[in-house]
């Protein structure tokens, strides 16, 4: 069982997504759009090259969660706001911090940046423990 | 061009999703999830469960497929080209295991526009095989210059 207390940050998720990730989690979530997986398509529409699936950044935001809480059925919601964009080879790092616990229930308000910038903000966990 | 909320309230035809235990670890593997209720079906059979887990964010597997439709539904004019994905929301309820049969239902909570942005709301629901709901999305697609 977790031991969160209010006030407290949960343990950081550090993670450098590499070279191939995008293919791979296309392939694994059915989302092919070739802003993440076509380097010459990116730059084509303006991007600096291939990004990362928001929903991938914020399954590492729910994994920072539930690693935190002790395992999966512990998250009960989690509501992210995507910003900016992710790359590939730049490490990802997601932080938490513990708002409030009440009636078995945690909050927890957490972020996920890259390089400094928040490439998740406002995000909202509700942990049942 | 003002946005067009006729659409509101439409609702879209179910989606079926077959949970499999292959799918289950690929998509694990992908995001990082080393937790072995995600990858070790001995694992999760000891820790009660029929099968691998999903983890929580699988729940785009079987969703995000039921969302399609709406966002090219030529009754919402939604231009796809200017859009970005700029909030997402999910609610669970019990655990998805591989051998799950998961039915997702799509439908329009809101289109409004706010300085020259079109948002656009849609909401997924999904039950399970036994009637359970196990999650409910909310997908703000925000489209640039409407």
């Amino acid at each position: 069982m977790s031991n969160l207390q209010a006030g407290q940050p949960i343990p950081e998720v550090r993670v450098t997504p590499d070279k191939y990730l995008t293919n791979r989690y296309a392939g694994a979530s059915g989302d092919f759009n070739p802003i993440h997986i076509d380097e010459e398509f990116a730059k084509m529409v303006g991007l600096p090259g291939r990004i990362l699936h928001g929903l991938w950044t914020m399954a590492q935001v729910a994994r920072a969660q539930t690693d935190a809480a002790g395992g999966p059925e512990h998250l009960k919601r989690l509501s992210v706001q995507f910003r900016g964009m992710g790359v590939p080879e730049q490490e990802v790092v997601v932080t938490g911090t513990v708002r409030e616990i009440s009636g078995g229930h945690a909050i927890v308000d957490t972020v996920a940046e890259q390089a400094g910038k928040q490439i998740i903000r406002n995000a909202e966990a509700e942990l049942e423990l | 061009m003002p946005v067009n909320a006729k659409a509101v309230g439409k609702q879209y035809e179910p989606v079926q999703y077959a949970v499999g235990r292959e799918k289950i670890r690929e998509y694990a593997r992908a995001v990082g999830e080393t937790n072995p209720l995600h990858l070790d079906v001995e694992a999760a059979r000891a820790a009660g469960y029929a099968d691998v887990v999903a983890p929580p964010m699988f729940a785009v597997v079987f969703s995000a497929p039921a969302v399609g439709p709406p966002i090219f539904d030529p009754e919402i004019e939604l231009n796809f080209a200017m859009m970005v994905h700029g909030a997402q929301e999910f609610v669970w309820g019990p655990p998805v295991v591989a051998g799950d049969e998961i039915t997702t239902t799509a439908s329009v909570k809101d289109i409004s526009e706010a300085d020259g942005r079109g948002y656009y709301v849609f909401e997924s629901i999904s039950t399970n095989q036994r009637g359970e709901q196990v999650c409910r999305g909310i997908w703000t697609n925000i489209v640039r210059g409407v």
